[in-house]
């Protein structure tokens, strides 16, 4: 993974001084809070509900062991023995002091980490494919890119104040696990005809209140022109973005109000002019960077060693994990194992001190001392030896990270909700736990196969709940909590938006209407081989209409 | 209010002239927008130096034909949260080649200056004394910078590549 040199160093320090001085101005009332506001919101701290919540950037979501046990120790040390990871692939510290905050950031700094960024009006954490590096489709490493553009868009003159926030997803397979097509800027990484790879942009999609798709901007960017490149979208935002009302000020809005045709001439004229310039990528350091990235030492294994397949053959569980929770890797002998952050009843995300501490010994141990954390609120072992995976399984149930539940319905994205967000309608998190534990019986959600639930606390839609194969979101209706069902969302490389059921369901009624969803699918899929989401791609919406709404 | 230029507190030669009623007889004037396109010739007729004064909504590309009749442009921050002038600042500097005053004016704060001086910005309307006291304290907080700048500084980038503009460079460890 990417190491900090002597100018990241000196970069993150800086950026902790800067901090800790504007900390002590607030404190001693030479800053207001309105004009400090800004300030920690460009630090990733936000004042919640109840107190402070601190978010930390993981760069495109890849932490070392070492890392992952500074966080587990922060959590100890600053709060209350346990934190959350988010969809952006950052944690969050949901109960820090504001005093503690400098020497938060101070220990961050020490293990290379930072909370740049993750909130304000600027370019945020740059996300990208968990599976970077061991997919067997995948053209390049997504997290070349990824680096090159977290420097860049590391305190940026110019763009450090945009209309609103800013997020940029980058894949290097065309299969696609970073929805990119619901960011700001989603990047593809992809070859021409020369064998050269480059960069394929979208541009203008998201969610909030009004969800859009990203639409292609430029289909080949060479990698040496990408700064230059991103510059220019961001220019052209920056000065035409709009700025009169929040909810119209992400890019999207810009990018339709004007047509992506018209979007893409004023961006073609600001690159003409700064294209070749001083931001050029040069070859040297996208070498450099490639290096951090190089595969690590594998081994020459045998694919399905016997120890391994007798084991599948005669422990369910074991086998029943390895279903959902483990995908193939571009080695032979080795997999990718998926660590669910979603047991049956549970907080989705959220991980305690220990079972920190045990994941990092565990990637120490068995995949080459790194890990990630995914978009959707897991972490992934990108290099596990497929002898190894009966050990590794084993041990992570001792702690309750073996739940075998990922992409099934009890692997649920949710946001905060009411139970933290100071601008939640509605609890997310209770009502994905009452689903997951409507859904307890693993067999059951092996079953029921590929279905991703995703709730959003407010229109928002921080829980990605447009993209959800079953989307929910939370409204207020004459103060108390109803939730708005939608169907066939999704985030991948054929990403669309959900289309809304009907009539919102009551705290009490929105599992038992979830739970008829499942059900009406079970019984129109035309065979176990047809997942959910191609069930309502084909079928249309109306068979789950009937089923819910005949019978109230 | 303090006037800051070149990173230091010094006087302002400067008027604002407002957005109608009486021109000032003498002196060294900055004019809205607005007023320059209606009074143009008037303005020029003058024997002074003539300065313009942009909106965050008015870019540049407007007087880019009469660049060469403005020895200053202030570019307006209305609220901290207003980042167009930035972009506008680059444009003029690297782009339409503006060598004249480029003047922060509005709401203009200590966490601003860095972002704004690497901008091209040389001058600076400070609202409060105390931020004005402490410009080159805000300006020496980073000894690193990810991004190229107009005044030519190099990045962290050119650093790591080009070791003569750091004979002290050492490489990361992949
Ligand atoms: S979706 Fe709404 S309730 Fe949920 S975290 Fe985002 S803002 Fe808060």
């Amino acid at each position: 993974m990417y190491r900090y040199d002597e100018f990241d160093h000196a970069f993150v320090q800086e950026r902790v001084a800067q901090f800790r001085d504007q900390v002590t101005r607030r404190l001693n009332g030479e800053l207001t809070e309105e004009e400090f506001r800004p300030l920690r919101l460009m630090n990733g701290l936000y004042l919640q509900l109840h107190a402070y919540m601190l978010r930390v950037a993981i760069p495109y979501g890849v932490l070392s062991s070492r890392q992952l046990h500074k966080l587990a120790d922060i959590a100890t040390k600053y709060d209350r023995g346990y934190a959350h990871f988010t969809t952006r692939q950052n944690l969050q510290y949901n109960w820090p002091r504001l005093e503690d905050m400098p020497d938060i950031l101070d220990e961050l700094a020490s293990v290379e980490m930072h909370a740049l960024q993750t909130s304000g009006n600027c370019i945020r954490n740059i996300t990208a494919d968990q599976y970077a590096g061991v997919a067997a489709d995948e053209i390049e490493d997504p997290r070349i890119c990824g680096e090159i553009l977290r420097q860049w868009s590391s305190l940026h003159p110019e763009f450090s104040f945009l209309p609103r926030k800013f997020k940029i997803a980058i894949t290097g397979s065309p299969r696609d696990r970073a929805a990119i097509k619901l960011h700001d800027i989603g990047i593809v990484m992809v070859r021409n005809p020369a064998g050269e790879t480059g960069c394929e942009f979208w541009v203008g999609g998201g969610q909030g209140r009004t969800p859009v798709i990203a639409k292609c901007i430029n289909a080949f960017v060479p990698r040496r022109d990408m700064l230059s490149y991103s510059e220019a979208i961001l220019r052209v935002y920056n000065m035409h973005g709009r700025r009169d009302n929040i909810y119209k000020a992400r890019i999207k809005i810009l990018v339709n109000e004007i047509g992506i045709d018209e979007f893409r001439r004023q961006t073609d004229e600001q690159w003409a002019l700064i294209r070749g310039g001083a931001l050029d990528v040069p070859a040297e350091e996208i070498a450099r960077i490639t290096a951090y990235f190089a595969p690590p030492a594998y081994e020459k294994l045998a694919p399905n060693p016997a120890g391994f397949v007798q084991k599948r053959d005669s422990d369910p569980a074991f086998a029943a994990w390895l279903r959902s929770n483990v995908a193939a890797h571009k080695i032979p002998g080795y997999a990718i194992v998926n660590i669910s952050l979603k047991p049956i009843g549970g907080i989705p995300g959220d991980a305690t001190d220990v079972q920190m501490h045990v994941a990092a010994d565990l990637a120490k141990r068995y995949s080459f001392d790194e890990l990630r954390v995914t978009h959707e609120q897991n972490l992934t072992f990108a290099d596990v030896r497929q002898s190894d995976l009966y050990d590794l399984w084993r041990q992570l149930g001792e702690h309750g990270l073996a739940t075998p539940n990922i992409g099934l319905v009890s692997d649920i994205i949710a946001c905060p909700g009411l139970d933290y967000c100071a601008l939640a309608n509605a609890r997310s998190i209770p009502v994905a736990q009452r689903i997951s534990e409507r859904f307890a019986d693993l067999k059951r959600q092996h079953d029921i196969g590929d279905l991703k639930i995703k709730i959003s606390g407010c229109i928002n839609a921080c829980g990605h709940h447009h993209v959800g194969h079953i989307g929910i979101l939370g409204v207020d209706k004459k103060g108390t909590e109803f939730y708005q069902i939608t169907l066939g969302g999704s985030a991948d490389e054929n990403a669309s938006i959900g289309e809304i059921l009907g009539a919102a369901f009551s705290y009490d009624e929105v599992v038992d209407a979830v739970e008829k969803v499942v059900e009406t699918y079970l019984k129109i899929r035309t065979g176990p081989d047809e997942n959910f989401l191609a069930a309502v791609r084909r079928a249309g919406i109306a068979p789950f209409k009937d089923a819910l709404y005949a019978v109230r | 209010m303090q006037y800051v230029k070149n990173s230091k507190i010094s006087p302002d030669e400067w008027l604002h002239a407002d957005t109608d009623g009486p021109l000032p007889a003498a002196g060294d004037l900055i004019v809205p927008l607005a007023r320059w396109r209606a009074e143009k010739d008037q303005l020029l007729a003058r024997k002074t130096r003539l300065g313009v004064r942009l909106a965050s909504s008015e870019s540049p590309e407007i007087i880019r034909d009469d660049l060469g009749r403005f020895d200053l442009i202030a570019l307006e921050f209305p609220v901290f949260r207003d980042g167009r002038a930035y972009s506008y600042a680059r444009l003029l500097r690297e782009q339409y080649g503006f060598k004249g005053e480029l003047r922060a004016v509005g709401n203009v704060l200590y966490d601003q200056f860095s972002f704004m001086h690497r901008c091209g910005f040389d001058a600076y309307e400070v609202q409060k004394d105390i931020d004005a006291q402490r410009f080159s304290r805000a300006l020496s907080e980073f000894t690193v910078r990810y991004q190229p700048d107009p005044d030519g500084s190099p990045s962290a980038i050119e650093l790591r590549h080009q070791p003569q503009r750091n004979a002290k460079i050492q490489r990361g460890r992949p």
